[in-house]
């Protein structure tokens, strides 16, 4: 497992939110599970667990906590 | 003939090197296949994406990625869209994660309606990320003193804008911009509001050393034509300025000889 320390989630919360949206959470869920379960686990993908980025080679010993904002991000067409 | 003139050195950002010295946008092409022809055919080596959530059930159709030649451009992700110098700072961290980059194209905007910046988050955002390692190509409006504390703030660029992001109104304060040329020592160029090749070629003609734009290509009628007025807008106002311009002057003076002129007394 990661640290089990984890200030920014909230304890109470059976849930995770993803992209803003909840979930909800379950036990021994790496960063890695979730973003196959998105599609997103091609190249040019970026993952932030409270607002800290979570390094690639870190995806499969990540595990969600309740309360985690999860935020997975992927390059656009800009300006 | 060409080797008569001097060769022009390559533009160097941090430890990023390009002939080219236009810089283009991704966004707003009709389709990834046309970005693509219009980015070849501007000549450019660097182009800025932005970082988006990804939509919850997307399907997995054409990749944006796909049609970007990683071997040819250099990726510059944007903090584009982000309104406080916080939210900029992480998607600054999240694209260096994505592409293993340490550019990064600031941009913290204060207003959404003129798209301006916001100059103290701007400035705050600026110092954070020259402390976390960034290579940092800050937006700004012309303000000159603006752009001197980016650069005393550690910004290997300052980028300021001709006119609002996509507004096409071209460089609506040339002397603001030659200004900030004369007195910054870093790289300035040209970001935003370019609406037609010669907004391109003014911006180069003041010596700025190079100039970013997307709306004035995508939007374009015909995108690809556009891009390669771009193109030959940019290499001619880089020319015009190393060519060192005639001053302006009040009065016409002839350019062929006055003597000898048929009729006129021996």
């Amino acid at each position: 497992m990661n640290s089990s320390e984890n200030p920014s989630s909230d304890p109470e919360s059976k849930e995770v939110l993803i992209n803003g949206v909840p979930q909800d959470w379950r036990e021994a869920w790496p960063i890695s599970e979730l973003l196959l379960e998105m599609g997103a686990n091609g190249p040019g993908v970026a993952v932030e667990r409270n607002g800290e980025v979570v390094r690639k080679a870190k995806y499969e010993t990540t595990f969600l906590f309740p309360g985690d904002k999860i935020e997975v991000l992927r390059l656009v067409g800009g300006g | 003939m060409e080797n008569l003139i001097p060769p022009e050195v390559p533009f160097e950002l941090g430890p990023h090197r390009f002939q080219s010295r236009l810089f283009l946008g991704t966004g707003k092409y009709a389709s990834y296949a046309e970005m693509r022809d219009a980015l070849a055919l501007s000549g450019t080596e660097c182009v800025t994406v932005a970082v988006r959530r990804i939509p919850e059930g997307e399907a997995q159709g054409e990749q944006f990625l796909d049609f970007i030649d990683r071997e040819r451009y250099t990726l510059l992700p944007n903090t584009a869209g982000c309104f406080d110098a916080e939210l900029a700072i992480r998607t600054a961290r999240l694209s260096r994660e994505m592409l293993d980059t340490d550019l990064v194209k600031l941009e913290v905007l204060g207003d959404k309606k003129t798209l301006l910046p916001d100059p103290q988050a701007t400035l705050y955002a600026t110092e954070a990320l020259v402390n976390d390692g960034f290579t940092v190509l800050v937006y700004t409006s012309d303000d000159v003193i603006q752009a001197q504390r980016l650069e005393s703030a550690g910004a290997t660029a300052v980028m300021p804008a001709g006119s609002p992001i996509g507004s096409g109104q071209g460089i609506l304060n040339p002397l603001n911009i030659s200004l900030i040329l004369e007195t910054l020592n870093v790289p300035v160029i040209v970001d935003a509001g370019v609406g037609t090749a010669s907004d391109v070629a003014i911006a180069m003609e003041l010596g700025a050393e190079g100039v970013l734009l997307n709306t004035g290509v995508a939007s374009a009628k015909e995108p690809l034509r556009m891009a390669r007025a771009m193109k030959a807008a940019c290499e001619a106002g880089r020319d015009a300025w190393l060519s060192g311009r005639i001053p302006k002057k009040r009065y016409a003076m002839a350019s062929s000889p006055e003597p000898g002129v048929l009729g006129t007394p021996v």
